[in-house]
């Protein structure tokens, strides 16, 4: 079965560096994911949802050109110059990983391209500038997130929290999305810790939150690495509840945490616990849809992190009918009216919630784009 | 701060510093043998930790794949050395045990769900997987320029450790695991609680040194390896073969990777390229040892790891900074302490 994998992963390759550009494409969509490289997590479900993105749209053919950035900035930086200059895309999907995207948003803005980034930080569409007007944001901002769990918090009478978050741009916005939210409702941060996912030993981390006893603990650590500190605390004796991030929505937390991240509490996307989502929830049909999809294709579920890529393809597949308007594909026209067209975007169900983009709101989710999931007898449950 | 955490954060840097140490050692033995700064160290770790979980989880074991690919590459190679030497090719009985023994266990790991077998079989068959691939690498990528130079040496470390990276992407995929404690429970000292896998990692970690000590100091092949070490065309011209020397201390160096790795799965989450970072902090404490004192590397290692500890307290966000640049006054010191720096080419 590796085997075979190897093979042929070994063989596309070969194949599509001979093959890169088909003549009859009309619409081209570069993609940068991190399917290498430490945030490999990240970008391989991503990789693996582009093949599911939609290749007609409004009667144009669309041609998706899939570029790796092995997780580091510099090399996304190339990618989106060779996609530019080279390949002439109309639109860019990507970069994965949150300062790949910050690195490119000069260049998407010069040359004028739109550029839908499946990253976790706000910082790529907030606060808006004349740049950012080109970036639009494929995942629900974390304060959209820290709104549900602050409030979950303050219902459950929780007065003091703890934080240990990554120390990168995730852990970052997540301390500062939160501290403001959590000054706001009198609820006091009494420690904040940080550390590398690659870290052997969180005690220390664990014994200064302990020793400053908050009721709750928050950790904001994007994919597996947010296990880690939760059964640290576990191990510790800490029995305060734990809240985590949409960071943590994914299968493998709970096979790497087992009994030690019960009772956790953490919003995210509906993907999790779609079979309890009620079907009136505009986007159950299409997650599900995209979930049986991917799982077909790939003989797994995908994380959240695929269905941002492939939420990028249904906001095209709104926009590109508009913009053809505005002029041809391939054109300065096309790509400017693309842009126009992405901002008017409304009320388009998703597979992570519904979109409603503004001028000045550039990832457009409400709160239909999170559930507040809690961890019960070792499965995902909805929160009633 | 209380007597309790800095007991607690001890313990943490006493089992941190112990795999430390270990990895100190081998860079050390490897290093003085061989002239290779074996910065692959680190994957023997994770791939180690990476198989042990993948047979606990019932997910595929792929290592075997490597080291037969490996195994192959390095007949491929022995059939071509003999050809160039002879003028006609032929098939040495190591190589083909070699491919043999690694088809075996690709097979072994294959077929056979190991998920069952209990920590000890896992771990054996862990060994058994990691122990032949250092050779294999030794066999493969440095046997044949042993005699460049270091720099060279280290180019192709460099190399060697980004190719095995991604590969360990290929095997394992990119999250991470974590394997069954060997033992639940622990030892109460005083109000202290030691942690039973605290206890594994010292007590196996003692338990190498003082093997390795024994085989140093008592046995033939021991002191043939101190003797390659101490003077490589000396050793030689009294027969010891460098290739043997060369291969032994990778085996070695891949055996104390394992059984690290081993180890350290179940305290933490490992990742596939969890390694490199971990050999790094070893790497520090054989620098401590001037590359060259083994007990003084084993004590900078174990001085890393209640650096680290006591500084993530302090400062979680700085820890990094604050445990490489242990490395700075260690240098300046030694370099004023050696005057006029001696090139040993």
């Amino acid at each position: 079965m590796f085997a075979k994998k190897l093979a042929v992963s070994l063989l596309f390759g070969a194949l599509a560096a001979g093959a890169a550009a088909p003549a009859d494409a009309q619409v081209k969509v570069g993609v940068v994911t991190s399917s290498t490289g430490p945030i490999a997590l990240v970008g391989i479900p991503q990789k693996n949802s582009v093949p599911l993105l939609p290749t007609n749209i409004g009667g144009q053919t669309v041609q998706y050109i899939t570029l790796d950035d092995g997780s580091d900035p510099t090399a996304t930086v190339a990618a989106f110059k060779k996609l530019i200059t080279e390949e002439k895309v109309d639109a860019i999907i990507g970069p994965s990983g949150s300062p790949n995207a910050m690195g490119v948003i000069q260049f998407a803005a010069e040359a004028g391209v739109p550029m839908l980034a499946p990253v976790g930080t706000a910082a790529v569409v907030l606060p808006m500038t004349e740049q950012k007007k080109w970036v639009f944001k494929t995942t629900q901002n974390d304060d959209l997130i820290a709104e549900a769990l602050l409030a979950h918090m303050e219902k459950a009478g929780i007065k003091s929290v703890g934080f240990i978050g990554t120390a990168d741009p995730y852990g970052d916005n997540w301390l500062k999305v939160f501290g403001e939210g959590a000054a706001k409702r009198g609820i006091k941060l009494l420690a904040s810790e940080r550390f590398q996912r690659q870290d052997t030993s969180l005690t220390a981390q664990g014994l200064k939150i302990l020793s400053s006893s908050p009721d709750a603990v928050l950790i904001a650590a994007p994919g597996s690495s947010s296990v880690l500190p939760q059964t640290t605390l576990y191990d510790q004796g800490y029995r305060g509840k734990i809240y985590q991030t949409h960071g943590a929505a994914l299968p493998d937390f709970l096979k790497l945490g087992g009994k030690k991240v019960e009772g956790t509490i953490l919003a995210a996307s509906l993907m999790l616990v779609l079979d309890q989502v009620p079907d009136s929830h505009p986007s159950k049909k299409i997650a599900s849809d995209y979930v049986a999809a991917y799982e077909k294709q790939n003989g797994s579920k995908p994380a959240t992190f695929g269905a941002n890529v492939y939420d990028a393809g249904l906001l095209l597949e709104r926009a590109i009918p508009v913009a053809l308007k505005g002029g041809e594909p391939g054109s300065a026209a096309f790509r400017g009216a693309l842009r126009a067209a992405l901002e008017q975007v409304k009320e388009l169900p998703a597979t992570q919630g519904v979109y409603n983009l503004t001028a000045a709101d550039h990832s457009g989710f409400d709160e239909r784009g999170r559930e507040l999931i809690t961890v019960s007898g070792g499965k995902w449950t909805l929160v009633k | 701060m209380n007597f309790q955490i800095v007991m607690l954060l001890g313990q943490d840097g006493l089992t941190n510093g112990a795999i430390y140490a270990l990895l100190a050692l081998s860079i050390l033995l490897v290093f003085t043998v061989t002239r290779i700064l074996l910065i692959p160290q680190g994957e023997f770790v994770a791939f180690a930790a990476l198989t042990m979980a993948a047979m606990q989880g019932g997910t595929p074991v792929r290592l075997g794949w490597l080291l037969l690919a490996l195994a192959a590459a390095a007949m491929v190679m022995d059939i071509h050395a003999t050809w160039r030497r002879d003028g006609r090719p032929a098939v040495r009985r190591g190589s083909v045990l070699g491919v043999g023994y690694a088809a075996a266990l690709t097979v072994l790991t294959t077929l056979v769900p190991l998920g069952d077998a209990g920590v000890a079989v896992q771990a054996l068959v862990t060994m058994a997987l990691i122990v032949p691939l250092g050779l294999a690498l030794y066999r493969v990528f440095y046997q044949p320029i042993a005699a460049a130079h270091p720099l060279v040496l280290l180019i192709v470390s460099i190399a060697v450790h980004v190719v095995l990276v991604g590969v360990g992407l290929l095997m394992f995929g990119p999250e991470g695991a974590r394997t069954e404690p060997f033992s639940d429970g622990g030892l109460r000292l005083g109000m202290v609680m030691l942690n039973s896998q605290t206890l594994w990692v010292v007590a196996v970690s003692l338990g190498l040194i003082l093997g390795l000590y024994l085989f140093f100091e008592r046995s033939l092949y021991g002191k043939a390896l101190r003797a390659a070490a101490v003077n490589r065309l000396g050793a030689e011209l009294v027969g010891i073969s460098p290739e043997l020397a060369g291969k032994a201390s990778f085996a070695l160096a891949a055996l104390i990777g394992s059984l690290s790795g081993i180890l350290i799965a179940p305290i933490t989450t490992i990742y596939y390229d969890s390694g490199f970072i971990i050999s790094l902090k070893g790497f520090v404490g054989a620098i401590i040892g001037g590359l060259a004192s083994y007990p003084v590397a084993a004590l900078g290692a174990l001085l890393i790891g209640q650096a680290e500890s006591f500084s993530t307290f302090w400062a979680s966000s700085y820890k990094e900074v604050i445990v490489f640049t242990l490395i700075l006054p260690v240098l300046v010191w030694r370099s004023l302490s050696h005057h006029g720096a001696e090139d040993e080419e």
